[in-house]
């Protein structure tokens, strides 16, 4: 299963609609983007959009042929998992109130996460790490009771020594 | 130079040298009509947005130029979704000028606004919005930049009302020539890689039963001439695709013809056999392949393609060249001169020999009709073909008709055979007839159509009447959607479904007239050369001429659907000589 997931990078033209064409070339297939994270790079001309979809490798080939015609697309790599960082952050608000917010903080205390903000009975933390880390973030807070969650879709790169 | 954004329009289609635009005037694209009245550029009003597209089409098929359709917002917009898809699939390079709703009543449901660039992003090599009437001038320039290099395909852009209505300030600026386009991410490579050019000779010299397989994109590449030098020096056969009928004279003794559905025992079966396919421009269309798993088993494979995402989209290739094909093929010629030229490669006696016994055995036949019989559409076709200029410009529909024509016409020129291949778009041939007469106006300019056909986009005869485009139409009626009735007595036990159109609803020859064009009807083989020549001689207006022919006739050979091409059902006449 594992290899059905694939993480593409695209470097595009800072642009309204760049996104849509990029978008449309897997929703024309039936591709499901699992994850999704777009900002504009250091130089403020080009954005660079890293995506995640659950695909097998041939028709992906396809697609990064086809993406690569796309006329704002100026670079496209797949990231090879085994050499590349990837980071995910995640907003979490359970149902957690003054009196058992202590004992949430010391649990959640090895992940160095954020106490963004409390009240109303609730507490809201942050976290950002590998997404299978964000995975065991979310797992270790959902018996508190999960009221809101927003993970932003995972960013990568390519490590700077590849292995073998 | 203070200018306002339609001044600048039009002044940018004339700086890119357009010379004739094909459209229909509406609301939102009002104010550029307004300078066009005052430009150098020949503007055909259409009577239909769909027929301004296809005619655009029919004159960079037929000239090599962009054509240029300029419509209003919404409905016209969508209207020319068709032809840009078509335009799309068969690589024809095309500017569509939109009309849009003001900039800031986009996104309001306004009267005649519809989300053009949306709709059209995946109709379309690439398409633009633009948002401020400075930018006209450059968007225009890079429009047609995209439009007519790499892979060729059809642009669009979307010009919201308020940039090019001079009574609003947002279309007033100050006049700045466009300059080289700037897209970072478009860089078309045309050299080939020389290495892979070796290897392609290598394997050329080594193959015992080479064919040349060639595309459209040999008409793209403006790469006939060079085509027929590296024929002629490998002395290697050549199957030419629908889209590359005239890319290599049809009287060449090496042209084996078009191979695929349809195409010609020989043609099928030299790929089917063949030890080495050398695509060039051509991308393996399913109706060239037929199934792929049987389809040229023991070939392998030299693919040379301008667009890399066509190098292993259907065909793995041995050697997969991403280049403008005339000069790879350029390159190879080279290439095969320092290995040795022709003197180099392989025997190939048993091959030639093999493939003209295929030709002598099935040559494409059809049973002559006897006296008081209904007319032959081959019969149609061959006489036509034999009673006109040799350059004839002949465009088609799609169905039996573009079969027939494509099988039975000899094409020895290149830019003498538009029709809509990947698309397959009925309706084709009357616009596209009249934009390539438009652009061609010394050729004769033959519409082979379908009944089914015509009454889809007859309405552009008026167009032609009125602007003076003296198209001639051959109406093949045989009051069928004959290619539908073909497959339904093959394959549905002859339950013929909602094929039915008759011969004499509409009545053609008072239709005709009525648009303004000569009419002759034709109902028996001994009028059918008076016709033609009476139709060739008329040069002051269309004509239509209306053969009424034999709805039994099935276009053979045929691969069918979900077979392989080792499947090819040749005519029935021809099936105990070894044929299926």
């Amino acid at each position: 299963m594992a290899n059905r997931f694939h993480t593409v990078v695209v470097k595009v033209e800072n642009k309204a609609g760049v996104l849509a064409r990029v978008a449309g070339l897997f929703a024309r297939r039936g591709f499901n983007i699992m994850s999704l994270a777009v900002a504009p790079t250091d130089d403020g001309e080009f954005s660079r959009i890293t995506f995640v979809v659950d695909v097998e490798s041939a028709p992906l080939e396809q697609v990064v042929k086809q993406l690569d015609k796309l006329i704002n697309v100026v670079e496209i790599r797949e990231l090879d998992p085994d050499n590349s960082v990837e980071r995910e952050l995640v907003l979490i608000t359970v149902a957690v109130g003054a009196d058992e917010r202590s004992e949430v903080l010391e649990l959640v205390q090895p992940f160095g996460s954020d106490l963004l903000d409390e009240g109303d009975g609730k507490t809201m933390l942050s976290f950002s790490g590998t997404p299978a880390r964000v995975d065991e973030f979310e797992e270790l807070l959902r018996p508190f009771g999960i009221t809101e969650m927003q993970r932003t879709g995972r960013v990568a790169m390519t490590s700077l020594i590849i292995n073998g | 130079m203070m200018t306002n954004g339609g001044d600048a329009l039009i002044k940018s289609l004339e700086l890119e040298g357009v010379e004739v635009m094909f459209g229909l005037p509406g609301g939102a694209i009002l104010p550029v009509y307004d300078p066009i009245i005052d430009s150098s550029i020949r503007h055909v009003l259409v009577r239909h947005e769909q027929g301004a597209g296809h005619m655009a089409q029919g004159y960079a098929h037929a000239t090599g130029k962009p054509g240029v359709a300029i419509v209003t917002s919404g409905p016209a917009a969508t209207n020319m979704v068709t032809p840009l898809l078509d335009a799309y699939m068969d690589s024809v390079p095309m500017v569509c000028i939109t009309g849009q709703v003001a900039y800031s009543a986009i996104g309001t449901d306004a009267f005649q606004e519809a989300d053009t660039t949306g709709i059209t992003m995946s109709v379309t090599k690439h398409n633009f919005l633009v948002s401020d009437a400075a930018d006209i001038p450059q968007t225009i320039h890079e429009a047609f930049h995209i439009a007519t290099t790499g892979r060729p395909g059809p642009v669009l852009v979307d010009l919201p009302k308020n940039i090019v209505n001079p009574a609003d300030p947002s279309s007033h600026f100050e006049w700045v020539e466009p300059t080289t386009p700037n897209l970072p991410g478009y860089n078309p490579q045309l050299e080939p890689d020389r290495e892979l050019v070796r290897r392609a000779a290598e394997l050329i010299i080594a193959a015992e039963r080479p064919v040349l397989y060639v595309g459209g994109g040999i008409l793209k590449a403006r790469g006939a001439e060079s085509l027929l030098a590296l024929a002629e020096l490998v002395q290697i056969p050549v199957v030419t695709t629908l889209m590359a009928r005239g890319a290599f004279p049809d009287s060449h003794e090496l042209n084996l013809g078009m191979p695929g559905m349809h195409g010609n025992y020989t043609a099928v079966m030299s790929m089917q056999e063949s030890d080495l396919l050398i695509a060039l421009g051509s991308r393996f269309d399913d109706r060239v392949t037929g199934k792929l798993d049987g389809f040229a088993p023991d070939a392998k494979v030299i693919h040379v393609d301008i667009d890399p995402a066509e190098l292993g989209k259907v065909r793995k290739p041995d050697v997969g060249i991403q280049a403008d094909v005339r000069l790879a093929i350029d390159a190879l010629l080279e290439a095969i001169g320092e290995l040795g030229g022709a003197d180099a490669q392989t025997d190939r006696t048993n091959w030639r020999s093999k493939l003209s016994g295929y030709q002598e055995k099935f040559p494409l036949v059809y049973e002559d009709s006897q006296p008081g019989d209904a007319l032959k559409p081959q019969f149609v076709l061959e006489r036509l073909r034999d009673n006109s200029p040799d350059d004839t410009i002949v465009t088609s529909g799609v169905g039996q008709h573009q079969m027939w024509a494509s099988q039975y016409w000899k094409f020895d020129h290149p830019y003498t055979w538009i029709n809509s291949g990947g698309l397959g778009t009925m309706g084709f041939s009357i616009p596209a007839a009249i934009g390539a007469k438009a652009g061609m106006p010394d050729r004769t300019v033959w519409a082979v159509d379908g009944d089914g056909c015509f009454q889809m986009t007859a309405q552009e005869l008026v167009t032609a009447s009125a602007e003076r485009i003296p198209i001639k139409v051959a109406l093949i009626n045989n009051g069928y959607l004959g290619m539908v009735k073909q497959w339904q007595e093959m394959f549905y036990d002859e339950r013929y479904s909602e094929v039915h159109l008759s011969q004499a609803l509409p009545d053609y020859k008072m239709w005709a007239e009525a648009m303004g064009c000569a009419a002759i009807r034709v109902e028996s083989p001994e009028e059918v050369d008076a016709a033609i020549e009476e139709a060739n001689n008329i040069n002051d207006r269309p004509v239509v001429v209306e053969f009424r022919t034999d709805a039994s006739e099935k276009v053979f050979p045929m691969v069918p659907a979900g077979a392989t091409n080792s499947e090819l059902m040749v005519d029935p006449s021809q099936q105990n000589d070894g044929g299926l």
